[in-house]
C-alpha cells in the first residue's frame, strides 16, 4: 500500500497582519478578525469562501469567526492548545483538513492584546483569582498553580530559566551567546516596517548591561508583549495553483510534546523538548534535511529557547547551540538567517503567527530589505506550554 | 500568618495526602503499588505501567539541586520583599524531582549538584510547604 503523506498536499495562499502596537484600541476579537480579513483578501478570496477555522488557542470562538466572516457552512473548526506552539500547529490541522477534503479554505489565525490586556508578565497577579489565569492555557496551569506558584514561579521566564541554567551547567552555554540571538533579531528588526524595535538598534553590550529578570534571563533575553494578530489561509495544492499569489507549499508539518508534558521539573532529559520529537517527523515528511533550509523563523519567546530549538532540529549537535549562534551565523548574510522579521524578541509577540507570515514572505520574495537570496525552503517553529513544539517546512 | 499573601496550593482529592503529609512534616511521594515507580505531581495513573493502584511512600527528603534559578524581579506582590529568591528543581534520592525553594543560604551560594534536605515551613494553619536547605 502506498504510504499516505501530507507532503505538498496543502499550501498557504494568503497572509495578513494587523498593526503591531502596545495599545491596539480594538477588542481582541476585532484584531483577530482584521488579520483574518487581510489574509483572505491577500488570497483573493471573499470571507464567505472560508469553510474551516483554526484559531491558535481559544482566544476567539469558532462562532465569532464564522458569524463575522459570513460563513454559511462551517465544515471544520478546531483549536490547538499548545501555548506559543499553537500558531504553527494550526497549519498541520488546516493541511489535514484540506488534503482530506474536509474543508476547502481554512483560516489559521492568532493574536491578542498581549500588552494592553493579557500580559503574560501579570500571570502572577492572576494566580490570586480562584479560577487561575485569564489566559486560556492547557490544564497544566492548574498544576503550576498548586505546585510551583507557592514557591514563586509565575511567568514563562521563570518556567524556562531552570532549563537554561542546566544547559549552561552541562554545556557551558553563556549569556553572551544568548545575547547573540537577541542581537540578530534586533538587527533584523531594523529592516522591518512593523517591528516594535525598529529604530532601536542593540549591541551585545546593551544586552549584557540589561537588567536581570530571572537568572540567566536579562531583559533583552525576553520577548516583547504586543497587541496584534496575524493570519494565514490554507487551501489544497490543486486549488492553490490558480490563486493570486505564488503558492507556498507545506512540505512537512509535525507537533511534539515532551514527557511529562505538564511539568518541566520531572523530565528525565530536560532538553528533549516537543520539537525534539516533531522535527525528525517533519523532515521525514518533507524528504529533506536541515542542510536544505534556507531561512528559519524560530519561536523566540526567550533567546535560550532558540538555542535549544536549533539543537533539537539538528542544525547543530546537542550542547553546541551556544557556539552555533555566534559570529553572525544566524544573521542575514550568515549561513542560517533566522527571524528575519525581528522575531518575538524585536518585531512583535504575535504568538508566532508573525513567524508564519515571514516564512511565507521569504518564499514569495516579498521580504523587502530582509529578503534572503534564492530562498527555496523555509522553516518555522513554535514553542509553548512548557516546551511543546510545532514545526512546518515550507517551499515555493 | 493571617497576612500571608503568597499563593497557596489548593488541596484537592488528588493532592490531599501529599499536603497532609507535609503538615505532619513527612514528605510523601506517590508510588505505584504494582511496579513501584515513584511519581510527582500526584496523578491517577502510573505513567510506567498504567496501574490505578498507588500508595503514599514516606521518602528520605534528601536530594540534590538538579537546576535552579534566581528570581530577581518579583512578578507577584507576595514575593516583592523576598526578591532575589532562589527556586530549585530538587532531585530526591528516590529519583523524583520537585520544585521548591532553597532556604537558609543566599541565592549566590546555590550550586547545581549541591546536596539538600527537606525542611517544613508551616506557612498557614492549613498549609505546610516543603522547602530545602543545604544538607550538612
Amino acid at each position: 500500500m502506498e504510504k499516505v503523506t501530507l507532503r505538498d498536499k496543502a499550501a498557504i495562499v494568503g497572509i495578513g497582519e494587523t498593526e503591531y502596537s502596545k495599545n491596539s484600541g480594538m477588542s481582541h476579537r476585532a484584531l483577530l478578525l482584521q488579520a483574518a480579513a487581510r489574509a483572505i483578501e491577500d488570497a483573493g478570496l471573499s470571507p464567505k469562501d472560508i469553510d474551516g477555522v483554526v484559531p491558535a488557542m481559544n482566544l476567539i470562538s469558532f462562532e465569532d469567526l464564522a458569524v463575522n466572516l459570513g460563513t454559511e457552512d462551517l465544515k471544520y473548526a478546531v483549536f490547538p492548545n499548545m501555548g506559543g506552539a499553537s500558531s504553527v500547529a494550526t497549519l498541520s490541522s488546516a493541511a489535514m483538513a484540506v488534503a482530506c477534503g474536509i474543508a476547502t479554505n481554512v483560516l489559521c489565525v492568532a493574536g491578542w492584546n498581549g500588552y494592553s490586556a493579557l500580559r503574560l508578565s501579570t500571570l502572577g497577579k492572576a494566580a490570586d483569582a480562584a479560577a487561575g489565569s485569564p489566559i486560556p492555557m492547557s490544564s497544566m496551569i492548574s498544576k503550576l498553580r498548586d505546585f510551583e506558584m507557592p514557591y514563586g514561579v509565575f511567568v514563562p521566564a521563570q518556567w524556562y530559566a531552570p532549563m537554561a541554567m542546566r544547559h549552561m551547567h552541562e554545556y557551558g552555554t553563556t549569556s553572551r551567546q544568548m545575547g547573540a540571538v537577541a542581537v540578530a533579531c534586533r538587527k533584523h528588526a531594523q529592516l522591518n516596517d512593523k517591528a516594535i524595535m525598529r529604530g532601536k538598534p542593540m549591541a551585545i553590550e546593551d544586552h549584557q548591561n540589561s537588567r536581570m529578570i530571572v537568572t540567566p534571563f536579562r531583559l533583552f533575553d525576553c520577548s516583547l508583549e504586543t497587541d496584534g494578530a496575524a493570519a494565514a489561509v490554507v487551501t489544497s495544492a490543486d486549488r492553490a495553483a490558480d490563486m493570486r499569489h505564488r503558492p507556498v507549499y507545506i512540505m512537512g508539518v509535525a507537533e511534539g510534546h515532551p514527557v511529562p508534558a505538564d511539568q518541566i521539573a520531572g523530565r528525565r532529559d530536560m532538553f528533549q523538548i516537543g520539537l525534539s520529537f516533531a522535527a525528525p517527523r517533519a523532515f521525514a515528511m518533507a524528504g529533506i534535511t536541515p542542510k536544505d533550509i534556507d531561512v528559519a523563523e524560530i519561536y523566540d519567546c526567550f533567546t535560550w529557547s532558540v538555542i535549544c530549538q536549533l539543537e533539537a532540529i539538528g542544525f547543530c549537535k546537542r550542547g553546541e547551540g551556544g557556539p552555533f549562534v555566534e559570529g553572525g551565523r544566524i544573521e542575514l548574510g550568515g549561513e542560517l538567517p533566522i527571524n528575519t522579521h525581528g522575531g518575538l524578541l524585536s518585531q512583535a509577540h504575535i504568538l508566532g503567527m508573525n513567524h508564519v507570515v515571514e516564512a511565507v514572505r521569504q518564499l514569495r520574495g516579498d521580504a523587502g530589505e530582509a529578503q534572503v537570496k534564492d530562498v527555496e525552503i523555509s522553516l518555522v517553529t513554535g514553542w509553548g506550554d512548557l516546551a511543546d513544539g510545532s514545526i512546518a517546512i515550507l517551499r515555493r | 500568618m493571617a497576612d500571608y499573601n503568597k499563593p497557596l496550593p489548593r488541596i484537592t482529592a488528588q493532592t490531599r495526602e501529599f499536603w497532609e503529609g507535609c503538615k505532619r512534616h513527612e514528605l510523601l511521594i506517590q508510588r505505584c503499588s504494582d511496579c513501584g515507580t515513584y511519581r510527582h505531581y500526584p496523578r491517577p495513573m502510573c505513567p510506567n505501567c498504567g496501574s490505578w493502584n498507588a500508595e503514599w511512600a514516606k521518602v528520605s527528603g534528601k536530594g540534590k539541586v538538579y537546576t535552579y534559578m534566581v528570581a530577581v524581579q518579583p512578578f507577584h506582590p507576595g514575593f516583592a520583599s523576598d526578591a532575589p529568591y532562589a527556586v530549585a528543581i530538587v532531585e530526591l534520592a528516590e529519583g523524583v524531582r520537585l520544585m521548591s525553594n532553597v532556604v537558609d543560604c543566599g541565592p549566590e551560594d546555590i550550586l547545581i549538584g549541591m546536596p539538600v534536605e527537606v525542611v517544613f515551613d508551616d506557612v498557614t494553619e492549613e498549609v505546610t510547604l516543603p522547602r530545602f536547605r543545604k544538607a550538612t
